[in-house]
């Protein structure tokens, strides 16, 4: 009995010491130490599905990462504590001369959908304002059926609704028909509610809802990256001078979301990409 | 070989060996437990308390504006407590009539029969998982109760519609989750009245449902009341089900108002929460720990209460 113990033992050490050899040949040694980031809470879900992603391309590369806030990074990122400044913003002119530069690495864009039988497709900012303020409360004010708009929206915290909000600037005004935790339960709920309005990632949008134009721009990839579609904000990560000038592992960031691996990551986390 | 019976006789110490063994392991067994609550307690005072003194117990417990996130953040939970404690009486209301009849068609009419098939159905209703629940009443209590807001609020232009998920649907589909806990410990306590006393009732030229409400209801009280609590526990404690069908909005709980409760107030924020706004999710979960806490104070009087009575 005790011999078979003993062997059952020794054959997990060996397995444990087969698979320690498995990864550890790299060709990118040369990449390696701490590089710091700071910035915008937005950008949390993006920053640290990359950071993990990089580690597969460069083992020996850390992100230490923040979230202090858009202008906070920034401020980091000018007095030098920082490497790298995330903004959910476009950088302003006073930051620019500071010697800010704009890296745009995707785009977070936002489609407003409501249920298939709406026959109103389009709104105006002003209108999309109103009625999540609460002062619309039918379709027929828009031009649509006598029907009671369900205003469904994310939970506090979510940067989904963060966006939202602060891109039309109605923080904490909004009037919630329904708070929903995920993505998919505002999809699921406004496909299935008559006269329900909703605001998803692009990305996730399929045929079982309608989503809206604003200001007669339909919500696509397209007009996002032309501009002209409105719910749409860029993440920048920021640097010092002109990246080309930046310090070896920090260019290596850089070309890492530019790599087919880093798109992907991207897009994995319902982004567009800014190529 | 010789060994192979435990005789008490001719081995007093491997049996004195094998009882201590046995008594440690026991006792390890039961103290794991205690450990268990004790640690959880803890952990919901540590965890719980830092936001109240921070906010200030009045700014959480009292207040009404729930907007975590704003840029002068506010922490009122009172509207989410209240929606917890009206929606659970509300639901108690509905389940416990009809989980009592069952258990007294149960317990004191029904034939072989239909007993089986009756018992059998309940029982898969308390395995049904709570998600599943959930998604029933998106399914079917959500646009049921969206057509009654409908017809009820037709050509009202200050109501807010909440496309189904209000109120109302979480207390119906609580009151349905709460019944096989109602019905079996008062099943229980039904038939464990003692048959003279119906007999004698019965003898004494009372009718069945006489017999029922006058005398076997009466005697068991107390095991209905403890049902009645316990059922309280569980929907004081759901969450899955209620956070697909409830619509999450902060309001006051009126019956086509969207309302938030103590446990889907946790379960919807905690995955991006952090700072102050996550250590009230954890004052939340106090609360609400709080609750359970009384509910099972009440429990241990009522069943002392029976004690005494027997």
């Amino acid at each position: 009995m005790k011999k078979k113990i003993l062997s059952i033992f020794m054959a997990c050490l060996l397995c444990l010491g087969l698979t320690a050899c498995g990864n550890s040949s790299s060709d990118s040694e040369s990449i390696q130490g701490k590089v710091s980031l700071n910035g915008s809470t937005s950008m949390e879900k993006f920053v640290n599905a990359l950071s993990e992603a990089i580690k597969e391309e460069y083992p020996d590369l850390q992100l230490e990462a923040q979230f202090t806030g858009s202008s906070a990074g920034l401020e980091a990122l000018a007095s030098g504590s920082a490497d790298i400044g995330d903004s959910s913003r476009a950088l302003t002119d006073e930051e620019k001369e500071k010697g800010l530069v704009e890296n745009i690495v995707a785009i977070d864009g936002i489609a407003m959908i409501t249920h298939k039988s709406n026959t109103v497709k389009n709104l105006t900012t002003e209108q999309l304002t109103k009625i999540y303020t609460g002062e619309i409360k039918n379709w027929k004010e828009l031009g649509g059926q006598d029907q009671a708009i369900v205003v469904i929206g994310r939970e506090s915290g979510s940067g989904t609704r963060g966006a939202f909000e602060e891109l039309l600037k109605i923080e904490d005004q909004c009037q919630y028909a329904q708070e929903l935790n995920e993505t998919g339960a505002v999809l699921a709920k406004v496909a299935k509610t008559e006269g329900a309005i909703g605001y998803v990632s692009l990305d996730v949008v399929d045929d079982t809802v309608t989503a809206l134009k604003l200001n007669d721009v339909e919500a696509s990839e397209k007009t996002i990256k032309d501009g002209s579609y409105q719910l749409q904000r860029p993440f920048v990560m920021a640097t010092k001078g002109e990246i080309s000038k930046q310090k070896g592992n920090v260019r290596a960031i850089f070309n890492f979301i530019e790599s087919d691996a880093g798109q992907e990551v991207i897009k994995k986390v319902g982004l567009i990409s800014a190529k | 070989m010789e060994n192979r019976f435990l005789s008490i006789v001719s081995n007093h110490k491997t049996k004195s060996i094998v009882e201590k063994t046995a008594a440690i392991i026991f006792r390890g067994c039961a103290i794991m437990s205690i450990v268990a609550v004790v640690s959880i307690t803890g952990y919901m005072l540590i965890s719980g308390t830092p936001a109240l003194f921070k906010e200030g117990f009045i700014d959480i417990l009292f207040k009404t504006t729930w907007a975590p996130t704003a840029s002068d953040p506010q922490y009122g939970i009172l509207l989410i407590i209240l929606t917890s404690i009206v929606g659970v009486i509300l639901a108690i209301l509905i389940g416990v009539p009809i989980g009592l009849l069952t258990a007294i068609h149960l317990a004191e009419m029904a034939n072989k029969h239909v007993r089986k098939i009756l018992k059998s159905a309940i029982e898969l209703l308390a395995g049904i998982p709570s998600v599943v629940y959930g998604l029933l009443g998106i399914l079917i209590v959500n646009p049921m109760m969206y057509k009654l807001e409908l017809l009820i609020y037709k050509g009202d232009t200050s109501h807010q519609f909440t496309g189904g998920a209000n109120l109302l649907s979480a207390i119906i589909v609580l009151a349905i989750m709460i019944l096989p806990t109602l019905i079996n410990i008062s099943e229980t306590a039904l038939k464990s009245v003692p048959d003279d006393l119906r007999k004698s009732s019965l003898a004494l030229g009372a009718s069945q449902i006489q017999t029922i409400f006058k005398v076997v209801l009466p005697a068991a009280k107390n095991g209905i009341m403890s049902a009645i609590v316990l059922g309280v526990g569980r929907a004081i404690g759901e969450a899955m089900a209620i956070l697909l069908v409830a619509g999450n909005a902060v309001t006051f709980p009126f019956p086509f108002h969207s309302v938030r409760f103590l446990t889907t107030a946790i379960v919807s924020e905690m995955g991006y929460a952090s700072g102050v706004h996550r250590e009230v999710l954890f004052t939340i979960g106090l609360v609400l720990f709080v609750f359970i806490m009384i509910i099972n104070l009440v429990l241990t009087f009522i069943l002392k209460k029976g004690d005494c009575h027997d």
